[in-house]
């Protein structure tokens, strides 16, 4: 079990030179879009972009075949159980049913319910890219710079950035004292009962907190005796300055942001797309 | 703390030495201003920082004079690169960027860091981490430097290096130095002004170290005296501050020489332990973690006796604690072949392993999960299923190997660190090993405390308990493990007595030893067997153990 | 501690949260306690939440369950699911909310206590799982009513239970610790 939780590397792509602010700004701006268009069109515009810049970005397969597994499994899983919960959904929504086959009783194929959960998938599908584009592109030491840029509380930010220092120290703890504790014998197949597998749980996590505990009061130390919270505000050693390369970013997502709402006000009248009337 | 009176010029180097416990930590969080701005407490009396009253300072505004280095090299890191954590100071002032990155640049290249500004923690050694926290607080231009027990997580070379850049640092800047630790020996690397003696609450001593050296003031409040001056007083050297004691390199030995030579004929000696059978043989080791890797460790060999307490050493990432995870059985050797008394072990679970080879960890916090003594200790034979009866009994007989029956009733969390370990050692016991392994068994441990833990260990050992320690302390090895197994790279570079080991230049370099300063003495005093005199102390002082 | 202001943010309380996000994210990813409803599992992630949610109040539980959920869904599925990431949020703030009626710092943890925190706890988690993320699901992803209300109404009863044992022990545990230095001269007796 040893996981980089950014497996971030420095390339020479464009995207690798934008600064974490503004990737953040696209990120949040396209995957609001994303979320809040249900046009299929839009959506897989979206999508096909968000998949060039990946491309565009050097990201290899290898490097997220793990998340792609667990994306489809969750895609397929959703979709199947979906069907079933409601399979008049579609219909429901665009106000018409075109019976493409009839499986048994209530569970007919219609196209209102494959335009449904079809584009529900690819909404799904492709917030994905988006997210794995600035995870991977940007250097974690950017990420609390971005989170305070736009506008949340220094102290916030500054939390998010301690985690993802801290996050290795804590998986190493927690490796060590699940070996101790195994070599007292504790069992950790799935064999046992309910309650002693929640008590095999936490033969690991009381040592885990009680040894993280006694960290917090170290680290607020080294904190304060530098200065930590003493302005209202504060600067980061890590803030890029903008290029040419964020300008772009930023104006192209801007651009899609506007289309995508500008698509549902005056073409769809509706945030869905509704071929059916 | 009481009645402490203490002036400190500009420009002096002070190391304050005292026990656990003695409040040298809390004088130094006086001086910093976590005291009363993290710890509360009661204050009378008067403490001046630069002319400006302490108490009525907030701790940021001492930060500006005072900047503070911590023992926890890994708490005081709080950047994600080398280069954000130096600027971390200058961040919470609002610091222009270009400005920001040439004062960074600059602070680094102070203590050697700048090629590494982008590096993350866990690719710096412990030597690097403690670097950076240097650079972070000399960045905001403080008066005075302290440093709290800065040698403690530093493996031997390092801290070394580690005192002798405090020292380049005070000879270029002229900044005031404090530096709270108990290892006075290896302070004294580089001469110090003056060395305050702290002893429950109060200064006991306040000396220069050539005058300090002369007396018997270090013994009697619980600090370890260099081990030359021991050593010259065992051969009857009479010392005299117009000698200049304070450093190996400093000492007038001319009257010393004949003095050492007669004492290695004539010192009583403790016997060499007998040899026995064989009870854990590693052959032809060879491992990495991914297949077709780096090998982690390579061909490694070695046989422990029963009966035997041997260390094992070497710098970070030489092997060593993957060694343990081989003889514990959470990883498989891809080569070679572990036995016990003769069985070669590979078929063994964790579980089974653990009947046999206990698995002591540094820090007890990381083992302990039960709130009561009894229960913890009983946790191991309650996970295979033993009967209550047969487990009391035997958790009663772990407590009463470990010394903490008359405890066995009492909350965990009332225990102190020392007894902490001795529990987590009894729920190891209570399974019966004849093998225990501890990782750094004495880390952190102030002299009092160290020899508490290494006694218990000796009388587990005397009771027929076969003990293998991992540690870089050297004084652990002069002084306790007869066998010292030093790992570098993968490889077994030394299996030899620790008199060897550490008087062998090529075998200390690479495994981030130094030097014992009884080796210098011997080479200064133009003692033929400068190995043999080193082995000649060890014994004497296990003989005088022993009486 | 001193006062009880369950909105003041500390250096400390700062660092509880980096590091309690950093645990959460750790349990959220790789320790669930198996169910005996198949393809479910109980959640240790949250007990962390309402343990640090009742030592440090409801800034820290609720970041360290939004950081700490948002930062295991971007290491598996690329993305987080921000509708469950707020509704863990939410959650998380809610647990903290206990931190006001508990002294679990100064080793107080009678059954009185188990039961407020547990009464807030289940409070909570109903209002994040079977209001909450369903809405945001119904909103956002226009998923089926009952679906998401089924699936909200299992994850509250999943996480509830977890907070329940996990958070419930854990802050027992703790409270242990804390037992004061003049409690301990009873233990003399057992000294024979």
């Amino acid at each position: 079990m040893k996981i980089k939780v950014f497996s971030y590397n420095t390339l020479d792509t464009p995207i690798h030179h934008m600064s974490g602010l503004s990737k953040f700004i696209c990120f949040l701006l396209l995957t609001f879009t994303v979320m809040f268009s249900y046009d299929i069109r839009v959506i897989l515009c979206m999508l096909v972009f968000s998949l060039w810049v990946l491309r565009l970005s050097q990201i290899r397969f290898s490097q997220i075949r793990l998340m792609v597994i667990y994306v489809a499994v969750f895609l397929l899983t959703n979709f199947v159980i979906s069907y079933l919960f409601a399979p008049e959904q579609g219909p429901e929504i665009y106000g018409a049913k075109h019976i493409i086959t009839v499986l048994w009783g209530r569970y007919t194929i219609t196209w209102e319910q494959l335009l449904y959960q079809g584009t529900k998938t690819m909404k799904y599908a492709s917030v994905v890219p988006l997210g794995i584009i600035f995870m991977l592109t940007t250097n974690p030491s950017e990420f609390a710079a971005a989170l305070a840029g736009v506008g949340l509380s220094y102290k916030v930010a500054y939390a998010v950035a301690l985690t993802l220092r801290y996050f290795p120290d804590v998986q190493r703890d927690y490796n060590d004292i699940s070996m101790a504790q195994q070599a007292r014998g504790l069992d950790m197949s799935k064999k046992a009962s309910l309650g002693s597998r929640f008590k095999n749980a936490l033969l690991i996590i009381i040592p885990l907190i009680f040894s993280t505990l006694d960290r917090v009061e170290s680290i607020s130390n080294a904190m304060d005796l530098r200065g930590w919270g003493k302005n209202k505000k504060r600067t980061w050693y890590a803030r890029r300055r903008f290029s040419r390369q964020d300008v772009a970013g930023i104006v192209i997502s801007v651009l899609f942001f506007a289309a995508g709402i500008l698509v549902s006000v005056f073409i769809n009248h509706s945030r869905f797309f509704n071929p059916f009337q | 703390m009481h009645d402490i009176s203490l002036d400190v010029m500009p420009g002096e180097k002070i190391l304050i030495v005292g026990p656990s416990g003695s409040g040298k930590s809390t004088l130094g969080h006086c001086l910093n201003g976590l005291i009363p701005f993290s710890y509360k407490g009661e204050h009378t009396g008067s403490l001046r920082i630069a002319g400006l009253e302490a108490s009525e300072q907030d701790v940021f505004t001492l930060s500006r004079h005072v900047g503070t280095v911590l023992q926890d090299s890994d708490g005081q890191f709080v950047g994600l690169t080398v280069g954000e954590d130096i600027a971390f100071a200058l961040e919470n002032d609002c610091m222009d960027l270009p400005q920001m990155h040439a004062r960074v640049r600059q602070a680094a290249g102070l203590v050697d860091m700048e090629p590494l500004l982008t590096s993350s923690p866990y690719e710096l050694s412990g030597g690097q981490k403690q670097r950076t926290a240097l650079a972070g607080v000399m960045i905001n231009d403080v008066d005075i430097l302290l440093f709290d027990e800065p040698l403690a997580n530093l493996d031997p070379a390092t801290g070394k290096t580690a005192i002798e850049i405090i020292d380049d640092i005070h000879k270029d800047t002229g900044k005031t130095i404090l530096i709270i630790e108990h290892r006075l020996e290896d302070v004294l690397h580089r001469p110090v002004d003056r060395v305050i003696v702290m002893q429950e609450g109060r200064i006991v001593a306040d000396l220069p170290p050539d005058v300090l050296l002369c007396g018997d003031t270090l013994q009697k409040s619980g600090i370890r005296e260099p081990l030359y001056i021991t050593a010259l007083k065992y051969a009857g050297v009479k010392m005299a501050p117009i000698l200049r004691p304070g450093g190996i390199d400093t000492i007038d030995l001319s009257a010393a020489k004949g003095a050492l030579a007669a004492w290695m004929h004539t010192a009583e000696r403790a016997a060499p332990p007998e040899l026995r059978p064989p009870i854990l043989e590693l052959r032809d080791i060879c491992f990495a973690y991914e297949p077709g890797g780096k090998a982690v460790l390579n061909h490694v060999s070695f046989t422990i006796r029963q009966g035997e307490m041997a260390a094992i050493v070497g710098r970070n990432g030489a092997g060593k604690s993957t060694l343990t995870k081989l003889l514990c059985g959470f990883e498989k050797p891809v080569q070679g072949s572990i036995r016990y008394r003769g069985e070669d072990i590979a078929g063994h679970t964790i579980r089974e392993r653990a009947e046999y080879i206990g698995l002591v960890m540094q820090n007890p916090n990381q083992m302990i999960s039960e709130a009561m003594l009894a229960e913890e200790v009983g946790l191991g034979l309650k996970l295979r299923g033993v009967p209550e009866a047969e487990r009391e009994a035997r958790v009663k007989q772990a407590l009463a190997i470990c010394g903490l029956l008359p405890f066995r009733r009492w909350p965990i969390s009332a225990l102190s660190f020392g007894q902490k370990k001795r529990v987590t050692v009894a729920s190891m016991l209570a399974l019966n090993p004849d093998i225990l392994i501890l990782d750094e068994p004495t880390a952190g441990q102030d002299f009092k405390h160290y020899t508490e833990i290494m006694r218990f260990l000796c009388e587990l050992n005397a009771k027929g308990i076969t003990v293998l320690l991992i540690t870089h302390d050297m004084h652990l090895m002069l002084e306790y493990t007869p066998r010292a197994i030093v790992l570098s790279e993968g490889e077994l570079v030394c299996d030899a007595p620790a008199s060897e080991v550490l008087t062998e230049s090529g075998v200390i370099e690479r495994a981030n030893l130094r030097e014992t300063s009884l080796y210098t003495l011997a080479q200064r005093t133009g003692l033929q067997d400068a190995a043999g005199f080193v082995q000649c102390f060890i014994d004497h002082e296990r003989w005088m153990r022993q009486q | 501690m001193e006062n009880k202001k369950l909105f003041h943010v500390s250096t400390k309380t700062i660092v509880a949260t980096a590091l309690g996000a950093a645990v959460f994210t750790l349990l959220f990813m790789f320790v669930k306690v198996p169910s005996p409803i198949p393809e479910t599992s109980f959640q240790t992630a949250y007990g962390i939440a309402g343990f640090f949610g009742a030592l440090f109040g409801p800034i820290a539980g609720g970041l360290i369950a939004f950081i700490g959920h948002a930062i295991s869904d971007g290491v598996q599925y690329g993305s987080p699911w921000w509708s469950w990431v707020i509704a863990s949020g939410i959650s998380g703030f809610g647990f903290g909310l206990a931190y006001k009626y508990l002294k679990v710092e100064e080793g107080v943890f009678g059954w009185k206590d188990v039961l407020t925190f547990n009464i807030i706890q289940i409070i909570v988690n109903v209002i994040a799982w079977v209001v909450v993320a369903p809405v945001l699901d119904i909103v956002v992803y226009a998923e089926p009513v009952n679906l998401v209300f089924a699936q909200g109404a299992i994850a509250a009863v999943m996480n509830a239970v977890s907070v329940a044992v996990i958070g419930t022990l854990l802050l027992l545990a703790y409270s242990k610790t804390r037992t004061k230095a003049g409690s301990l001269s009873k233990e003399d007796e057992a000294k024979s």
